[in-house]
């Protein structure tokens, strides 16, 4: 079987070879709604766990509403995509410490520490502060090797939730378009193109 | 006890086979075609890539985005298991750390490998020899090379031939070029004096002649989810499943064999086994047995099959069963090519083996350790996904942006938030690569497996407990791994993303299991007092029962396993045939 007859086989091809829209480029995929959807190849403890999930609540309204504020800190939006909330970073999060309970001490904590700071600092919990507070107060914890040691909580804090944001926002769709990734449709690789091989000055190697 | 009672069958199988991996795979593959009625057994659930692949879903398909939660190598990875299975434990003996990766399904461990098909060289088959490590094994380069040439015609690998001496040639498909990350680690691992070659990897970079049930490769790099097309090997796809359909094959699916059931003479005359869709107990009868369950749990199946003839456990009489255990040593390290910051964008998906890679190049007189390594080179523009082995360089940024200017020229601190942190996001992707080592490890008698008649599994059958400790001559090894890749690394101007590695972690050596390349628990040799196995495979104590796993091996090499395990498979499937033609069992 050729490369057009397996393509064929997998229904991503016309008689003719030219790819349908299905698997250009940003469009592959059925489609991006899939909470618990898709069983193809799962096992039935994994569906079944799954669906268990989706219907418990770890984060309460106040702790998902401060994730959002935090997260489009992390991530705003700017000319080139949306923010983590446009992506529903949010909600990736909240599945998330569901999925790897290991998270959900040091997010509660941490969301728990934040609120206590900013209501010493600015007599307010952190999602009510100021912008201009809130990014004072994200600055103090956002950079580890110069925070003061009575941030250390914090920093440990914003590292996870940086991580979970970002995990969240570049595996979405939007985020994906974002990083220019171009792959995850069939192809036929022919190696790097010549232009880039002679800007690293590769050719021949 | 109820309603449990043991349910048999008058029905005589000429061959049972247990597993259904690259072993079990090729042997009932290759009895099935000649004609002969075989009943295969595997302890998981079917499985066709053909349907079951998760193969193109983007990373969004998985609430978890392609998280580790219930699949150790990722979401969409296609192994049904891990390194832990629920109510199916192991245990260790003093310190060990043995990790023990399982799949339970149809095809085993080949739906989700890395594809790379390595054949181990003449040296490799008679290392005491050439070395002075390890035992010779019974056979040659010269007795398996027919095998190896049938292998890559029957399945297929990539590859180019070099003419190298202790790795050899074989029938190729062209090889895929590297990708841009790839490159600059060739680059400078040349300019150390060693040779990176076109990695050999069993994927359909052209059609395979002759064959026209496999599709070609369309490169999305994605092996490890298995093929639905069918474009690299799996035993799965391209033994069971064709086997299945000569009508000669009849599979067992959620079958866990709990021993081998051997007569008054010794034996085998079928397989014992309890079913997970029923729960009930059950034997099968053949006229041969072949077990290839996988290095591990041959080894226990064996051990657990005692009897008065069989005191020590079945094929045991030379007490080597579960001895000589031995997996690659593995260390590596990557880093982040500054030069790449900012790359250009280009489907860079590639296959989902190994595009370059370096065969052991250094001379062995000039070392303190007697085998080698090679060096599996990696990078590129990976799918941005969390979890498995490739994922996005997202969670490292924060850590190492403070290292490089930003993006009008300036150093700021390391970490951020905010549209400086998000730019920086899109700078360093692509910019990831690095270099994993693998290497031989001298088998030893004092690492084992053995029966823990402590433990039960949730099926009632004791498990394995393991004893496992490096030695010296891997642990220098080791550092000269880790000498190597911080040659290369420093070479390249990068930043380094390397564990700290020292004598106080051997230098940093993985685990032993951890390079899931674990062979030889029931060992091949001549001599019936230091091995459980002939020349053929066939157990030296019970001439109807055969083993066709990487359980055989007497020694590895730094070749990966998979290519030499199905060469041997497919000889010891011959000598059945023959065997049976000459009416010897």
């Amino acid at each position: 079987m050729n490369r057009r007859e397996s393509l064929k086989a997998l229904g991503l091809a016309t008689a003719t070879g030219v790819l349908l829209d299905a698997c250009k480029p940003g469009t592959a995929g059925k489609t991006e709604t899939v909470a618990g959807g898709d069983e193809t190849g799962r096992q039935p403890f994994e569906v079944s766990r799954e669906k268990e999930l989706v219907q418990e609540k770890f984060f309460n309204a106040h702790e998902m509403a401060t994730i959002a504020v935090l997260a489009d800190i992390i991530i705003p939006k700017d000319g080139r995509s949306g923010s983590a909330t446009d992506a529903k970073v949010p909600e990736f999060i909240e599945f998330i410490v569901k999925d790897e309970p290991e998270h959900q001490l040091p997010m509660r904590g941490g969301l728990r520490w934040l609120d206590v700071k900013c209501l010493n600092l600015y007599n307010n919990e952190f999602k009510s502060c100021t912008p201009q507070q809130q990014d004072a107060m994200v600055s103090a914890i956002a950079y580890p090797a110069q925070a003061a040691p009575e941030m250390q909580a914090g920093v440990t804090f914003f590292n996870k939730m940086r991580d979970l944001t970002a995990i969240g926002f570049f595996t979405s769709k939007l985020g994906i378009e974002d990083l220019g990734y171009r792959g995850n449709t069939p192809n036929n690789w022919k190696g790097v193109p010549a232009d880039v091989l002679k800007m690293y000055g590769l050719e021949g190697v | 006890m109820g309603d449990l009672q043991i349910k048999k069958t008058g029905q005589v199988y000429e061959v049972a086979v247990i597993g259904s991996g690259a072993g079990g795979g090729m042997t009932a593959y290759t009895l099935a075609k000649a004609g002969v009625k075989v009943l295969m057994l595997e302890a998981g659930p079917f499985f066709d890539p053909a349907k079951d692949s998760r193969q193109l879903q983007w990373p969004y398909q998985s609430l978890r985005r392609g998280g580790n939660a219930t699949r150790p190598m990722g979401d969409f990875d296609a192994a049904y298991g891990g390194w832990e299975i629920d109510g199916e434990p192991y245990t260790q003996k003093g310190n060990t750390k043995f990790e023990w990766f399982r799949a339970k399904m149809l095809g085993g461990r080949t739906n989700h490998w890395g594809r790379i098909s390595l054949r181990m060289g003449p040296k490799d088959f008679k290392c005491r020899t050439a070395y002075g490590a390890g035992d010779d094994w019974p056979v040659t380069y010269n007795d398996i090379k027919p095998y190896y040439d049938k292998v890559d015609q029957l399945i297929g690998v990539y590859g180019s031939n070099e003419g190298l001496e202790n790795d050899p040639d074989g029938i190729f498909l062209p090889p895929p070029p590297p990708r841009l990350g790839e490159l600059f680690i060739k680059k400078a691992a040349t300019g150390l004096g060693i040779k990176v070659i076109p990695g050999r990897g069993s994927v359909l970079t052209a059609p395979l002649p002759g064959n026209k049930n496999r599709g070609q490769c369309f490169y999305c790099g994605q092996c490890n989810r298995s093929c639905k097309v069918y474009g690299d090997f799996s035993s799965s796809s391209c033994l069971v499943i064709p086997a299945i359909k000569t009508g000669n094959l009849t599979v067992l699916t959620n079958a866990v064999v709990r021993e081998i059931i051997t007569d008054n003479n010794g034996l085998a005359t079928g397989v014992s086994y309890v079913s997970k869709d029923d729960m009930q107990e059950y034997v099968v009868n053949a006229k041969a047995v072949v077990l290839a369950a996988g290095t591990c749990e041959s080894a226990r199946i064996l051990l657990n099959s005692k009897t008065a003839q069989h005191i020590n456990g079945l094929a045991n009489s030379s007490n080597v069963v579960g001895k000589y255990l031995h997996d690659s040593t593995q260390t590596g390290g990557a880093v982040i090519l500054p030069q790449l910051l900012n790359r250009p964008r280009f489907n860079e998906d590639g296959v989902g083996s190994l595009h370059v890679y370096a065969p052991w190049w250094a001379d062995r007189q000039k070392l303190d350790f007697p085998r080698g390594y090679h060096l599996e080179i990696f990078g590129g523009m990976m799918m941005p996904s969390y979890g498995g082995y490739f994922g996005f360089e997202g969670s490292i940024v924060p850590l190492i942006n403070g290292y490089v200017p930003d993006a009008a020229g300036k150093m700021k601190p390391g970490g951020g938030f905010g549209k400086s942190l998000k730019d920086d996001y899109r700078r360093f992707y692509g910019t990831f690569a690095g270099v994993g080592c693998h290497g031989t490890d001298v088998a030893k008698e004092t690492n084992y497996c053995e029966i823990d008649n402590s433990v039960v599994d949730k099926y009632g059958i004791p498990v394995l407990r393991f004893h496992y400790e490096w030695g010296s001559d891997e642990i220098k090894q080791a550092k000269h791994m880790t000498e190597t890749v911080g040659a290369i690394i420093k070479s390249l101007n990068a930043i380094p993303l390397i564990p700290p590695s020292g004598p106080e972690n051997n230098w940093g050596l993985s685990n032993p299991g951890k390079g899931i390349h674990e062979v030889g628990t029931v060992r091949m040799g001549d001599d019936p007092k230091k091995s459980a196995l002939n020349k053929w495979g066939q157990a030296h104590d019970c001439k109807n029962l055969f083993v066709t796993d990487g359980s055989m091996f007497v020694q590895q090499s730094e070749k990966n396993p998979t290519w030499t395990i199905l060469a041997l498979a497919m000889r010891t499937a011959e000598y059945i045939l023959e065997q049976k033609q000459k009416q010897n069992i």
